[in-house]
């Protein structure tokens, strides 16, 4: 599965990547850290295409995006 | 289950916390610098020159070796770097328009026109961001500072400098262009602007203007200054190439027959 793992202690809640999510699956978590701001939170992670825009426009560099392998593809033949 | 690193923070940054404002661009600009040297590879041969103003401390969050200048001095004290090290280092610049466009008009200015094997960074926020959001040179008609609560009047004030369309004037830089950190789209075209201008730096002067943001000196959220950006920023100070080696000026220049004449289209002159 696709996942985004945003740095709690770096995030300063300015809510850039969650403008730029197109599938619109990140928002601002419950618990504050230890500065004070509101760490964005991934949710609904399945749907999540790692397309890494959130790291792009992070002013902090505090999003790490990883994609899952793609399963092995079928035996020659299978696909059209 | 197996997963790649689609995304990662690079290790040219280091892990010290950033102290800039929530949705400052300071921080994009400073990783896609430190992305660069890391693609690179030049991070044992890069020396960086630190500005005064909000990014005085850039030597805390690339880790490469820094030079702090004198407020706007970072081109000359960079030409020093540059005259004295071997040729293979890198030296880049990095300046606000407070530093760079006022105090430091002069060593930009004659740093450029001298060709200094240097990379400016130019971050373009239309604000003194450090001192409190007081009117800077780049400051729009009209907009609104701590120094110009009703509004720059230019008739006053004077207008906006263009830093890129000024220094395209000069015979010396090879690599000029103007980007923009307002989207997605715009962080990923500067990334590759300040990729050329360290390539090209061995070659002569370059420099990359990146139009930013200050959510707390324009007092918006972070969201709201990257549209204002769009709306206001952008219309005044053009996003493009000003040169690069090959393509140059709007008229053909005696002084470097090298550079082909830029095509900017039809002109006004009727059609027989």
């Amino acid at each position: 599965m696709n996942r985004v793992q945003i740095d709690r202690e770096r995030c300063k809640a300015c809510g850039l990547c969650i403008a730029v999510c197109n599938k619109h699956l990140l928002a601002f978590g419950g618990a504050l850290n230890s500065h004070g701001y509101q760490p964005v939170e991934l949710h609904d992670a399945p749907t999540c295409t790692a397309c890494a825009l959130c790291g792009v426009v992070c002013p902090e560099a505090g999003v790490q995006v990883y994609k899952a392998a793609k399963p092995k593809p079928a035996a020659a033949g299978d696909t059209p | 289950m197996t997963e790649a690193v689609a995304f990662a923070r690079t290790p040219v940054l280091t892990d010290s916390y950033m102290h800039y404002c929530p949705g400052c661009t300071h921080g994009t600009a400073h990783r896609l610098v430190a992305e660069v040297i890391d693609e690179l590879g030049i991070q044992d041969r890069t020396v960086g020159v630190s500005p005064v103003g909000c990014a005085v401390l850039a030597y805390n969050y690339i880790d490469v070796d820094f030079l702090e200048a004198a407020h706007g001095r970072a081109p000359a004290a960079a030409t020093g770097l540059r005259r004295t090290l071997p040729a293979d280092r890198y030296v880049f610049a990095y300046q606000g328009d407070g530093d760079l466009a006022s105090i430091g008009m002069a060593e930009i200015l004659h740093a450029a026109n001298r060709g200094e094997k240097i990379t400016v960074v130019f971050i373009n926020n239309a604000i003194y961001g450090m001192t409190g959001g007081q009117m800077a040179p780049t400051t729009l008609p009209g907009m609104r500072t701590t120094t110009s609560p009703q509004g720059r009047d230019s008739a006053d004030s004077g207008h906006p400098i263009r830093v890129c369309e000024l220094l395209d004037t000069l015979v010396a830089p090879v690599f000029l262009a103007r980007g923009t950190l307002s989207s997605a789209k715009g962080v990923l075209k500067a990334k590759k602007l300040l990729r050329r201008a360290f390539e090209l730096q061995h070659q002569g002067f370059t420099l990359v203007e990146l139009l930013s943001t200050c959510p707390t000196g324009w007092g918006l959220t972070p969201g709201d200054s990257l549209a204002w950006l769009d709306r206001n920023m952008t219309p005044f100070f053009p996003i493009r190439t000003f040169r690069e080696p090959g393509a140059m000026p709007p008229q053909a220049d005696p002084y470097r027959p090298d550079l082909r004449v830029r095509d900017d289209g039809p002109t006004d002159e009727p059609e027989e």
